[in-house]
Protein backbone atom coordinates (compact mmCIF):
# COMPACT_ATOMS: atom_id res chain seq x y z
CA UNK A 1 0.00 0.00 0.00
CA UNK A 2 2.68 2.39 0.80
CA UNK A 3 4.43 2.32 -2.88
CA UNK A 4 0.86 2.98 -3.78
CA UNK A 5 0.50 5.72 -2.01
CA UNK A 6 3.70 7.75 -2.35
CA UNK A 7 3.46 7.32 -6.21
CA UNK A 8 0.22 9.44 -5.72
CA UNK A 9 1.79 11.79 -3.47
CA UNK A 10 4.45 12.37 -5.81
CA UNK A 11 2.54 12.51 -8.92
CA UNK A 12 1.98 16.23 -9.34
CA UNK A 13 6.64 16.43 -9.57
CA UNK A 14 5.79 14.44 -12.70
CA UNK A 15 2.77 15.86 -14.40
CA UNK A 16 2.19 19.63 -16.35
CA UNK A 17 1.22 21.44 -14.66
CA UNK A 18 -1.50 22.12 -16.87
CA UNK A 19 -2.53 18.78 -16.71
CA UNK A 20 -2.77 18.62 -13.10
CA UNK A 21 -4.57 21.84 -13.42
CA UNK A 22 -6.60 20.70 -16.31
CA UNK A 23 -8.21 17.87 -14.09
CA UNK A 24 -8.36 20.14 -10.70
CA UNK A 25 -10.54 22.03 -13.00
CA UNK A 26 -13.00 19.56 -14.39
CA UNK A 27 -13.07 18.20 -10.67
CA UNK A 28 -13.47 21.32 -9.09
CA UNK A 29 -16.02 22.99 -11.26
CA UNK A 30 -19.60 23.14 -10.73
CA UNK A 31 -20.24 19.85 -13.16
CA UNK A 32 -17.31 17.88 -11.63
CA UNK A 33 -17.26 15.16 -8.77
CA UNK A 34 -16.16 17.38 -6.30
CA UNK A 35 -17.55 20.80 -7.13
CA UNK A 36 -20.77 19.47 -7.57
CA UNK A 37 -20.61 18.03 -3.95
CA UNK A 38 -19.23 21.20 -2.46
CA UNK A 39 -21.83 22.74 -4.13
CA UNK A 40 -24.75 21.21 -2.86
CA UNK A 41 -23.38 21.39 1.00
CA UNK A 42 -23.74 25.50 0.29
CA UNK A 43 -20.39 26.12 -0.62
CA UNK A 44 -19.61 28.83 -3.42
CA UNK A 45 -17.94 28.31 -6.63
CA UNK A 46 -14.44 26.78 -6.12
CA UNK A 47 -13.03 27.39 -9.75
CA UNK A 48 -11.79 30.92 -10.48
CA UNK A 49 -12.06 31.63 -7.07
CA UNK A 50 -9.51 31.79 -3.86
CA UNK A 51 -10.21 29.05 -1.91
CA UNK A 52 -10.01 27.14 -5.66
CA UNK A 53 -6.51 28.16 -6.34
CA UNK A 54 -5.62 27.34 -2.37
CA UNK A 55 -7.16 23.87 -2.60
CA UNK A 56 -5.16 23.49 -6.10
CA UNK A 57 -2.06 24.43 -4.42
CA UNK A 58 -2.36 22.47 -1.83
CA UNK A 59 -2.65 19.40 -3.85
CA UNK A 60 0.28 20.45 -6.69
CA UNK A 61 2.88 21.34 -3.67
CA UNK A 62 2.04 18.15 -1.53
CA UNK A 63 4.65 16.23 -2.39
CA UNK A 64 7.35 18.88 -1.69
CA UNK A 65 6.21 18.96 1.91
CA UNK A 66 5.54 14.55 2.45
CA UNK A 67 9.16 14.05 0.93
CA UNK A 68 11.14 16.15 3.31
CA UNK A 69 8.55 14.89 6.35
CA UNK A 70 9.11 11.47 5.14
CA UNK A 71 12.49 11.73 5.15
CA UNK A 72 12.84 13.36 8.60
CA UNK A 73 10.80 10.77 10.42
CA UNK A 74 12.69 8.08 8.95
CA UNK A 75 16.12 9.36 10.02
CA UNK A 76 15.13 9.41 13.70
CA UNK A 77 14.89 5.46 13.26
CA UNK A 78 12.75 3.33 15.44
CA UNK A 79 14.95 3.53 18.58
CA UNK A 80 14.09 6.57 20.33
CA UNK A 81 10.52 5.35 19.90
CA UNK A 82 10.86 2.22 21.24
CA UNK A 83 13.03 3.66 24.30
CA UNK A 84 9.76 6.17 24.54
CA UNK A 85 7.24 3.32 24.74
CA UNK A 86 9.72 1.36 27.46
CA UNK A 87 9.66 4.90 29.65
CA UNK A 88 5.78 4.06 29.42
CA UNK A 89 3.98 6.40 26.36
CA UNK A 90 1.43 5.09 24.09
CA UNK A 91 2.00 5.28 20.59
CA UNK A 92 0.06 8.64 20.51
CA UNK A 93 2.25 10.26 23.30
CA UNK A 94 5.39 9.14 21.79
CA UNK A 95 4.59 10.66 18.38
CA UNK A 96 3.95 13.46 19.96
CA UNK A 97 6.88 13.99 22.46
CA UNK A 98 9.28 11.98 20.53
CA UNK A 99 8.58 11.74 16.90
CA UNK A 100 7.37 15.36 16.01
CA UNK A 101 10.05 17.12 17.96
CA UNK A 102 12.86 14.45 16.17
CA UNK A 103 11.73 15.46 13.13
CA UNK A 104 11.47 19.18 13.49
CA UNK A 105 14.08 20.02 11.25
CA UNK A 106 11.91 18.11 8.45
CA UNK A 107 8.77 21.02 8.38
CA UNK A 108 11.31 23.67 8.11
CA UNK A 109 12.95 21.93 5.20
CA UNK A 110 9.24 21.08 4.04
CA UNK A 111 7.75 24.44 4.70
CA UNK A 112 10.74 26.13 2.45
CA UNK A 113 10.21 23.96 -0.56
CA UNK A 114 6.31 24.37 -0.56
CA UNK A 115 6.90 27.99 -0.10
CA UNK A 116 8.91 28.45 -3.80
CA UNK A 117 7.52 25.77 -5.26
CA UNK A 118 3.68 27.66 -4.23
CA UNK A 119 5.10 31.12 -5.20
CA UNK A 120 6.69 30.03 -8.25
CA UNK A 121 3.79 28.24 -9.60
CA UNK A 122 1.53 29.67 -12.65
CA UNK A 123 0.39 26.88 -15.01
CA UNK A 124 -2.44 25.24 -12.50
CA UNK A 125 -2.81 28.56 -10.95
CA UNK A 126 -3.31 29.72 -14.33
CA UNK A 127 -5.72 26.75 -15.21
CA UNK A 128 -8.18 26.86 -12.25
CA UNK A 129 -7.65 30.72 -11.21
CA UNK A 130 -8.13 32.43 -14.23
CA UNK A 131 -6.36 35.39 -13.61
CA UNK A 132 -8.49 37.60 -12.30
CA UNK A 133 -7.90 40.26 -11.08
CA UNK A 134 -8.38 40.98 -7.23
CA UNK A 135 -10.05 37.49 -6.65
CA UNK A 136 -6.96 35.14 -8.18
CA UNK A 137 -3.97 36.97 -9.78
CA UNK A 138 -1.05 35.97 -7.98
CA UNK A 139 2.16 37.72 -8.53
CA UNK A 140 3.99 35.67 -10.74
CA UNK A 141 1.25 36.28 -13.45
CA UNK A 142 1.13 39.52 -12.84
CA UNK A 143 4.42 40.05 -13.61
CA UNK A 144 4.05 38.07 -16.76
CA UNK A 145 1.00 40.39 -17.95
CA UNK A 146 2.82 43.58 -17.10
CA UNK A 147 5.92 42.47 -19.21
CA UNK A 148 3.04 41.25 -22.21
CA UNK A 149 2.14 44.97 -22.10
CA UNK A 150 5.18 46.48 -22.18
CA UNK A 151 5.21 47.82 -18.50
CA UNK A 152 8.57 46.95 -17.74
CA UNK A 153 8.77 49.68 -14.41
CA UNK A 154 5.48 47.99 -12.90
CA UNK A 155 6.87 44.78 -13.57
CA UNK A 156 10.36 45.28 -11.87
CA UNK A 157 8.31 46.60 -8.69
CA UNK A 158 6.46 43.41 -8.41
CA UNK A 159 9.78 41.16 -9.32
CA UNK A 160 11.98 42.77 -6.80
CA UNK A 161 9.33 43.04 -4.22
CA UNK A 162 8.94 38.99 -4.65
CA UNK A 163 13.17 38.70 -4.38
CA UNK A 164 13.26 40.64 -1.09
CA UNK A 165 10.25 38.57 0.25
CA UNK A 166 11.90 35.49 -0.82
CA UNK A 167 15.36 36.21 0.11
CA UNK A 168 13.73 37.45 4.15
CA UNK A 169 11.99 34.45 3.81
CA UNK A 170 14.18 32.00 3.37
CA UNK A 171 17.03 34.13 5.87
CA UNK A 172 14.45 33.35 8.86
CA UNK A 173 14.53 29.31 7.96
CA UNK A 174 17.81 29.01 7.83
CA UNK A 175 17.99 31.31 11.49
CA UNK A 176 15.56 29.01 12.54
CA UNK A 177 17.63 25.91 11.47
CA UNK A 178 20.24 26.96 12.96
CA UNK A 179 18.96 27.21 16.31
CA UNK A 180 16.88 24.07 15.75
CA UNK A 181 20.38 22.38 15.47
CA UNK A 182 21.53 23.91 18.28
CA UNK A 183 18.68 22.43 20.57
CA UNK B 1 6.12 -0.43 44.28
CA UNK B 2 4.86 -3.63 44.12
CA UNK B 3 1.64 -3.03 45.19
CA UNK B 4 0.74 0.41 42.63
CA UNK B 5 2.04 -1.52 39.78
CA UNK B 6 -0.03 -4.30 40.13
CA UNK B 7 -3.05 -2.30 40.18
CA UNK B 8 -1.62 -0.87 37.19
CA UNK B 9 -1.29 -4.59 35.54
CA UNK B 10 -4.80 -5.39 37.12
CA UNK B 11 -6.69 -2.94 34.90
CA UNK B 12 -5.40 -4.27 31.33
CA UNK B 13 -5.51 -7.50 32.03
CA UNK B 14 -8.90 -7.89 34.48
CA UNK B 15 -7.13 -9.79 37.17
CA UNK B 16 -6.51 -13.20 34.74
CA UNK B 17 -2.92 -13.16 35.76
CA UNK B 18 -2.61 -15.55 39.24
CA UNK B 19 -0.56 -14.35 41.61
CA UNK B 20 2.34 -16.34 41.67
CA UNK B 21 6.60 -16.07 42.32
CA UNK B 22 7.68 -12.21 41.18
CA UNK B 23 10.12 -13.66 38.76
CA UNK B 24 10.44 -14.01 35.04
CA UNK B 25 8.17 -17.39 33.70
CA UNK B 26 7.67 -17.68 30.09
CA UNK B 27 7.96 -19.85 26.74
CA UNK B 28 8.90 -17.22 23.97
CA UNK B 29 9.95 -17.90 20.52
CA UNK B 30 10.72 -15.57 17.42
CA UNK B 31 11.42 -16.36 13.95
CA UNK B 32 13.78 -14.45 11.34
CA UNK B 33 14.37 -15.96 8.25
CA UNK B 34 17.79 -17.89 9.02
CA UNK B 35 17.36 -17.67 12.57
CA UNK B 36 15.07 -18.90 15.44
CA UNK B 37 14.65 -17.86 19.28
CA UNK B 38 13.28 -20.34 21.71
CA UNK B 39 13.71 -19.96 24.64
CA UNK B 40 11.99 -21.28 28.42
CA UNK B 41 12.54 -18.58 30.75
CA UNK B 42 12.34 -19.30 34.82
CA UNK B 43 14.41 -16.51 36.78
CA UNK B 44 13.73 -15.76 40.28
CA UNK B 45 11.81 -12.77 41.20
CA UNK B 46 15.15 -10.80 43.03
CA UNK B 47 18.68 -10.53 41.71
CA UNK B 48 20.72 -10.36 38.14
CA UNK B 49 20.54 -12.88 35.61
CA UNK B 50 23.05 -12.52 32.97
CA UNK B 51 22.68 -13.46 29.49
CA UNK B 52 25.64 -15.04 28.05
CA UNK B 53 26.39 -15.80 24.61
CA UNK B 54 28.14 -15.04 21.62
CA UNK B 55 27.11 -12.48 19.68
CA UNK B 56 24.32 -13.40 16.81
CA UNK B 57 23.20 -15.81 19.67
CA UNK B 58 20.04 -14.47 19.92
CA UNK B 59 20.08 -12.52 23.26
CA UNK B 60 19.12 -8.85 22.36
CA UNK B 61 16.03 -11.21 20.93
CA UNK B 62 15.53 -12.00 23.83
CA UNK B 63 15.04 -8.63 25.55
CA UNK B 64 13.32 -7.38 22.78
CA UNK B 65 10.52 -10.20 23.18
CA UNK B 66 10.59 -9.84 26.62
CA UNK B 67 9.73 -5.97 26.15
CA UNK B 68 7.28 -6.53 23.77
CA UNK B 69 9.23 -4.75 20.90
CA UNK B 70 8.86 -7.97 18.78
CA UNK B 71 5.58 -8.27 17.15
CA UNK B 72 6.56 -11.88 15.84
CA UNK B 73 7.01 -12.71 19.12
CA UNK B 74 5.21 -16.25 20.32
CA UNK B 75 4.36 -17.58 23.33
CA UNK B 76 3.58 -16.66 27.11
CA UNK B 77 4.98 -14.53 29.52
CA UNK B 78 4.50 -13.97 32.89
CA UNK B 79 6.73 -11.32 35.17
CA UNK B 80 6.11 -10.73 38.90
CA UNK B 81 2.73 -12.73 38.73
CA UNK B 82 1.46 -10.79 35.80
CA UNK B 83 0.59 -11.88 32.30
CA UNK B 84 2.10 -9.74 29.71
CA UNK B 85 1.26 -12.50 26.79
CA UNK B 86 -0.25 -15.13 25.78
CA UNK B 87 -0.95 -16.23 22.52
CA UNK B 88 -3.70 -19.01 24.35
CA UNK B 89 -6.00 -16.42 24.65
CA UNK B 90 -4.29 -13.65 22.55
CA UNK B 91 -3.56 -11.40 25.13
CA UNK B 92 -0.43 -9.17 24.81
CA UNK B 93 0.41 -6.23 27.05
CA UNK B 94 1.70 -3.67 24.88
CA UNK B 95 5.41 -2.23 25.71
CA UNK B 96 4.22 1.27 26.83
CA UNK B 97 1.66 -0.67 29.50
CA UNK B 98 5.02 -3.15 30.90
CA UNK B 99 6.31 -1.65 33.77
CA UNK B 100 10.11 -2.03 32.78
CA UNK B 101 13.21 -0.66 32.25
CA UNK B 102 15.58 -0.92 29.16
CA UNK B 103 18.91 -0.03 28.71
CA UNK B 104 19.94 -0.30 24.80
CA UNK B 105 23.18 -1.42 23.91
CA UNK B 106 24.04 2.07 22.43
CA UNK B 107 22.60 5.40 24.06
CA UNK B 108 18.93 6.22 23.06
CA UNK B 109 18.56 8.80 25.06
CA UNK B 110 16.23 11.66 23.28
CA UNK B 111 18.26 14.15 21.60
CA UNK B 112 15.71 16.63 21.32
CA UNK B 113 15.73 16.96 25.34
CA UNK B 114 18.23 18.22 27.70
CA UNK B 115 19.51 15.55 30.51
CA UNK B 116 16.76 16.58 32.56
CA UNK B 117 14.31 16.19 29.96
CA UNK B 118 15.45 12.45 29.43
CA UNK B 119 15.49 11.98 33.34
CA UNK B 120 11.67 13.17 33.53
CA UNK B 121 10.49 11.59 30.45
CA UNK B 122 9.43 8.36 32.32
CA UNK B 123 9.02 9.92 35.84
CA UNK B 124 6.81 12.37 34.46
CA UNK B 125 4.40 8.93 33.58
CA UNK B 126 4.90 7.33 36.34
CA UNK B 127 1.25 8.38 38.94
CA UNK B 128 2.51 10.40 41.28
CA UNK B 129 1.54 7.89 44.57
CA UNK B 130 3.50 5.29 42.99
CA UNK B 131 7.14 7.51 42.68
CA UNK B 132 10.04 6.90 45.11
CA UNK B 133 12.64 8.33 43.53
CA UNK B 134 12.96 12.03 42.65
CA UNK B 135 14.66 13.22 39.67
CA UNK B 136 17.20 15.19 41.66
CA UNK B 137 17.55 12.16 44.20
CA UNK B 138 18.85 10.02 41.24
CA UNK B 139 20.74 12.89 39.52
CA UNK B 140 22.85 12.76 42.61
CA UNK B 141 23.04 9.07 42.85
CA UNK B 142 24.33 9.16 39.29
CA UNK B 143 26.67 12.13 39.21
CA UNK B 144 24.18 13.98 36.74
CA UNK B 145 23.80 17.45 38.83
CA UNK B 146 26.03 19.43 36.58
CA UNK B 147 25.03 18.17 33.29
CA UNK B 148 21.24 18.40 33.87
CA UNK B 149 20.95 21.20 31.43
CA UNK B 150 23.03 19.87 29.01
CA UNK B 151 22.21 18.92 25.98
CA UNK B 152 23.00 14.85 25.70
CA UNK B 153 24.91 15.39 22.00
CA UNK B 154 27.75 17.29 24.13
CA UNK B 155 27.98 14.46 27.23
CA UNK B 156 30.49 11.70 27.55
CA UNK B 157 29.69 8.18 26.06
CA UNK B 158 29.90 6.93 29.64
CA UNK B 159 27.57 10.19 30.94
CA UNK B 160 25.01 9.01 28.30
CA UNK B 161 24.67 5.77 29.98
CA UNK B 162 24.64 6.89 33.10
CA UNK B 163 21.73 9.20 31.99
CA UNK B 164 19.98 6.30 30.45
CA UNK B 165 20.61 4.39 33.38
CA UNK B 166 19.15 6.71 35.92
CA UNK B 167 15.91 7.61 33.38
CA UNK B 168 15.20 4.18 33.51
CA UNK B 169 15.27 3.67 37.00
CA UNK B 170 12.94 6.97 37.76
CA UNK B 171 10.60 5.20 35.16
CA UNK B 172 9.87 2.62 38.11
CA UNK B 173 10.43 -0.37 36.48
CA UNK B 174 9.41 -3.68 37.87
CA UNK B 175 11.74 -5.49 35.70
CA UNK B 176 15.10 -3.88 34.30
CA UNK B 177 16.39 -5.15 31.37
CA UNK B 178 19.87 -4.01 30.62
CA UNK B 179 21.49 -4.77 27.06
CA UNK B 180 25.28 -5.01 26.98
CA UNK B 181 25.11 -1.51 28.27
CA UNK B 182 28.67 -1.07 28.73
CA UNK B 183 29.60 -2.20 25.05
CA UNK B 184 30.00 1.18 23.33
CA UNK B 185 32.27 2.34 26.33
CA UNK B 186 35.77 2.95 26.58
CA UNK B 187 38.35 1.50 29.20
CA UNK B 188 37.99 4.16 31.61
CA UNK B 189 33.70 4.80 31.76
CA UNK B 190 33.53 0.81 31.30
CA UNK B 191 35.07 0.15 34.88
CA UNK B 192 33.56 3.36 36.44
CA UNK B 193 29.71 2.53 35.12
CA UNK B 194 30.51 -1.28 36.10
CA UNK B 195 30.82 -0.10 39.75
CA UNK B 196 27.46 1.78 39.63
CA UNK B 197 26.07 -1.13 37.87
CA UNK B 198 26.86 -3.25 40.83
CA UNK B 199 25.45 -1.07 43.02
CA UNK B 200 22.32 -0.66 41.12
CA UNK B 201 21.66 -3.99 41.04
CA UNK B 202 22.26 -5.06 44.37
CA UNK B 203 20.01 -2.02 45.56
CA UNK B 204 16.67 -2.41 43.06
CA UNK B 205 14.22 -4.71 44.01
CA UNK B 206 13.14 -6.20 40.96
CA UNK B 207 14.88 -8.78 38.50
CA UNK B 208 17.17 -7.46 36.42
CA UNK B 209 17.87 -9.68 32.85
CA UNK B 210 21.60 -8.50 31.96
CA UNK B 211 22.82 -9.46 28.31
CA UNK B 212 26.62 -9.56 28.15
CA UNK B 213 29.16 -11.56 25.93
CA UNK B 214 32.02 -10.35 28.74
CA UNK B 215 32.55 -13.76 31.33
CA UNK B 216 34.00 -11.26 33.60
CA UNK B 217 31.23 -8.98 33.92
CA UNK B 218 28.81 -11.48 34.25
CA UNK B 219 31.10 -13.02 36.98
CA UNK B 220 30.61 -9.88 38.90
CA UNK B 221 27.26 -8.81 38.22
CA UNK B 222 25.17 -12.15 37.74
CA UNK B 223 23.33 -14.19 40.16
CA UNK B 224 22.00 -16.50 37.44
CA UNK B 225 23.17 -17.27 34.17
CA UNK B 226 21.11 -18.25 30.77
CA UNK B 227 23.61 -19.14 28.37
CA UNK B 228 22.52 -18.84 24.88
CA UNK B 229 23.53 -20.48 21.48
CA UNK B 230 21.92 -20.31 17.85
CA UNK B 231 18.87 -19.03 19.18
CA UNK B 232 18.26 -21.64 22.35
CA UNK B 233 18.96 -22.38 25.97
CA UNK B 234 22.04 -24.22 26.51
CA UNK B 235 21.70 -24.30 30.63
CA UNK B 236 20.06 -22.35 33.33
CA UNK B 237 20.48 -21.67 36.69
CA UNK B 238 22.96 -20.45 39.53
CA UNK B 239 25.95 -18.47 38.23
CA UNK B 240 28.53 -20.37 40.65
CA UNK B 241 26.94 -23.97 39.38
CA UNK B 242 27.12 -23.02 35.68
CA UNK B 243 30.90 -21.34 35.40
CA UNK B 244 32.57 -24.78 36.87
CA UNK B 245 30.51 -26.91 34.59
CA UNK B 246 32.93 -28.64 32.47
CA UNK B 247 30.02 -29.45 29.92
CA UNK B 248 29.18 -25.76 29.08
CA UNK B 249 31.33 -23.11 27.10
CA UNK B 250 31.90 -21.22 30.05
CA UNK B 251 34.68 -23.56 31.25
CA UNK B 252 36.31 -23.72 27.93
CA UNK B 253 37.22 -20.13 27.60
CA UNK B 254 40.50 -18.86 27.88
CA UNK B 255 39.48 -16.46 30.93
CA UNK B 256 37.20 -19.55 32.60
CA UNK B 257 36.14 -18.67 36.32
CA UNK B 258 35.03 -19.55 39.46
CA UNK B 259 32.61 -17.37 41.25
CA UNK B 260 32.86 -18.05 45.70
CA UNK B 261 30.43 -16.09 47.62
CA UNK B 262 32.23 -14.89 50.68
CA UNK B 263 32.28 -12.82 53.89
CA UNK B 264 34.75 -10.79 55.28
CA UNK B 265 36.37 -12.38 57.94
CA UNK B 266 39.29 -10.46 59.33
CA UNK B 267 42.14 -8.25 57.94
CA UNK B 268 45.72 -8.65 58.50
CA UNK B 269 47.54 -4.93 59.54
CA UNK B 270 50.87 -6.09 59.45
CA UNK B 271 50.84 -7.39 55.79
CA UNK B 272 47.66 -5.47 54.45
CA UNK B 273 45.58 -8.34 53.68
CA UNK B 274 41.91 -9.44 53.85
CA UNK B 275 40.95 -12.82 54.93
CA UNK B 276 37.43 -13.99 53.10
CA UNK B 277 35.74 -16.90 54.70
CA UNK B 278 34.37 -18.61 51.01
CA UNK B 279 32.52 -21.84 50.62
CA UNK B 280 36.03 -23.08 49.57
CA UNK B 281 37.70 -22.15 53.05
CA UNK B 282 39.92 -18.83 53.89
CA UNK B 283 40.96 -16.79 50.95
CA UNK B 284 43.81 -13.94 51.74
CA UNK B 285 43.23 -10.99 49.22
CA UNK B 286 45.40 -8.10 49.28
CA UNK B 287 44.35 -4.90 50.12
CA UNK B 288 42.11 -4.19 53.54
CA UNK B 289 39.63 -1.79 51.90
CA UNK B 290 36.39 -3.96 52.69
CA UNK B 291 34.74 -3.90 56.16
CA UNK B 292 34.71 -6.99 58.29
CA UNK B 293 30.83 -9.06 58.21
CA UNK B 294 30.52 -7.84 54.43
CA UNK B 295 29.30 -10.44 52.04
CA UNK B 296 31.41 -10.30 48.46
CA UNK B 297 32.03 -12.52 45.43
CA UNK B 298 35.73 -13.53 44.52
CA UNK B 299 36.36 -14.93 41.26
CA UNK B 300 39.49 -17.49 40.59
CA UNK B 301 40.00 -17.92 37.30
CA UNK B 302 41.01 -21.39 35.99
CA UNK B 303 44.68 -20.39 34.99
CA UNK B 304 45.63 -19.02 38.48
CA UNK B 305 44.67 -22.43 40.16
CA UNK B 306 47.89 -25.35 40.10
CA UNK B 307 47.61 -28.58 42.01
CA UNK B 308 50.28 -30.45 44.14
CA UNK B 309 49.65 -34.12 45.64
CA UNK B 310 51.35 -33.41 48.73
CA UNK B 311 50.69 -29.79 51.00
CA UNK B 312 53.61 -26.96 49.90
CA UNK B 313 55.26 -25.26 52.67
CA UNK B 314 58.32 -23.68 50.65
CA UNK B 315 55.81 -21.68 48.73
CA UNK B 316 54.77 -17.78 47.65
CA UNK B 317 51.22 -18.93 47.11
CA UNK B 318 49.15 -17.99 50.71
CA UNK B 319 45.80 -19.54 49.47
CA UNK B 320 46.35 -23.42 49.52
CA UNK B 321 42.83 -25.60 50.09
CA UNK B 322 42.01 -28.91 50.66
CA UNK B 323 40.23 -30.59 47.33
CA UNK B 324 38.94 -33.34 45.59
CA UNK B 325 39.14 -33.91 41.99
CA UNK B 326 35.46 -33.95 40.53
CA UNK B 327 36.44 -33.70 36.60
CA UNK B 328 38.59 -33.66 34.44
CA UNK B 329 38.30 -32.75 30.42
CA UNK B 330 40.94 -33.07 27.94
CA UNK B 331 40.77 -29.60 26.16
CA UNK B 332 43.23 -30.19 23.37
CA UNK B 333 46.89 -31.89 23.17
CA UNK B 334 48.37 -29.68 25.80
CA UNK B 335 45.87 -28.75 28.22
CA UNK B 336 43.41 -30.51 30.39
CA UNK B 337 40.47 -28.81 32.92
CA UNK B 338 39.89 -29.83 36.22
CA UNK B 339 36.46 -29.21 38.39
CA UNK B 340 37.61 -29.25 41.93
CA UNK B 341 35.49 -29.86 44.90
CA UNK B 342 36.46 -27.54 47.85
CA UNK B 343 34.15 -27.57 50.35
CA UNK B 344 30.92 -26.81 49.50
CA UNK B 345 31.88 -24.93 46.77
CA UNK B 346 33.75 -25.92 43.04
CA UNK B 347 36.79 -24.74 41.48
CA UNK B 348 38.58 -24.97 38.28
CA UNK B 349 41.68 -25.77 37.75
CA UNK B 350 43.47 -25.91 34.14
CA UNK B 351 47.03 -27.80 34.11
CA UNK B 352 49.00 -29.38 31.27
CA UNK B 353 48.01 -32.75 29.95
CA UNK B 354 51.74 -34.15 31.59
CA UNK B 355 50.88 -32.36 34.77
CA UNK B 356 47.75 -34.43 34.66
CA UNK B 357 49.02 -37.24 33.65
CA UNK B 358 52.25 -36.97 36.11
CA UNK B 359 49.71 -36.19 39.14
CA UNK B 360 47.56 -39.30 38.33
CA UNK B 361 44.53 -37.29 38.27
CA UNK B 362 41.46 -39.12 38.21
CA UNK B 363 38.07 -38.48 40.00
CA UNK B 364 37.86 -38.56 43.66
CA UNK B 365 41.49 -37.91 44.19
CA UNK B 366 42.49 -35.60 47.30
CA UNK B 367 44.75 -32.99 46.50
CA UNK B 368 46.05 -29.73 47.11
CA UNK B 369 44.82 -26.58 45.48
CA UNK B 370 47.20 -23.71 45.49
CA UNK B 371 45.17 -20.66 44.44
CA UNK B 372 47.62 -17.90 43.00
CA UNK B 373 45.40 -14.94 43.17
CA UNK B 374 41.88 -14.23 43.80
CA UNK B 375 40.35 -10.99 43.16
CA UNK B 376 37.84 -9.78 45.21
CA UNK B 377 34.33 -8.90 43.31
CA UNK B 378 32.62 -6.76 45.47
Amino acid sequence: MQPVVQAIVAMPIVLPPTVLGFYLLVLLGPRGAVGEIWGRWGGGPLVFSFAGLVIGSVIFSLPFVVRPLQGAFAASGRRPMEAAATLGAGPLDRFATVALPLARRGYLTAATLCFAHTVGEFGVVLMIGGNIPGETRVVSIAIFDLVERMQYGAAHRLSAGLVVFSFLVLLVVSAVDRRWRAL
Amino acid sequence: MAGALRSRAGRRDGGRAEARSGGVLGRLSFDRPGFRLAVELDLPERGVAGIFGPSGSGKTTLLRCVAGLEPGARGRLEVGGELWQDDATGHRTPTHRRPLGYVFQESSLFTHLSVRGNLRYGWRRVPERRRRLHPREAARRFGLERLLDRRVDDLSGGERQRVALARTLLAHPRLLLLDEPLASLDDTARSEILGELERLVREVEVPVLYVSHDLGEVGRLADHLLVLDRGSVVAQGPLTELLTRLDLPLAGRPDAEAVLEATVGGHDEEFHLTRLDSEAGPLWVPGESVEIGWTVRVRVLARDVSLTLARQTGTSILNIVPATVAELREEDDAQTLVRLRVGEAALLARVTRRSAQHLGLRPGLELWAQVKSAALLR
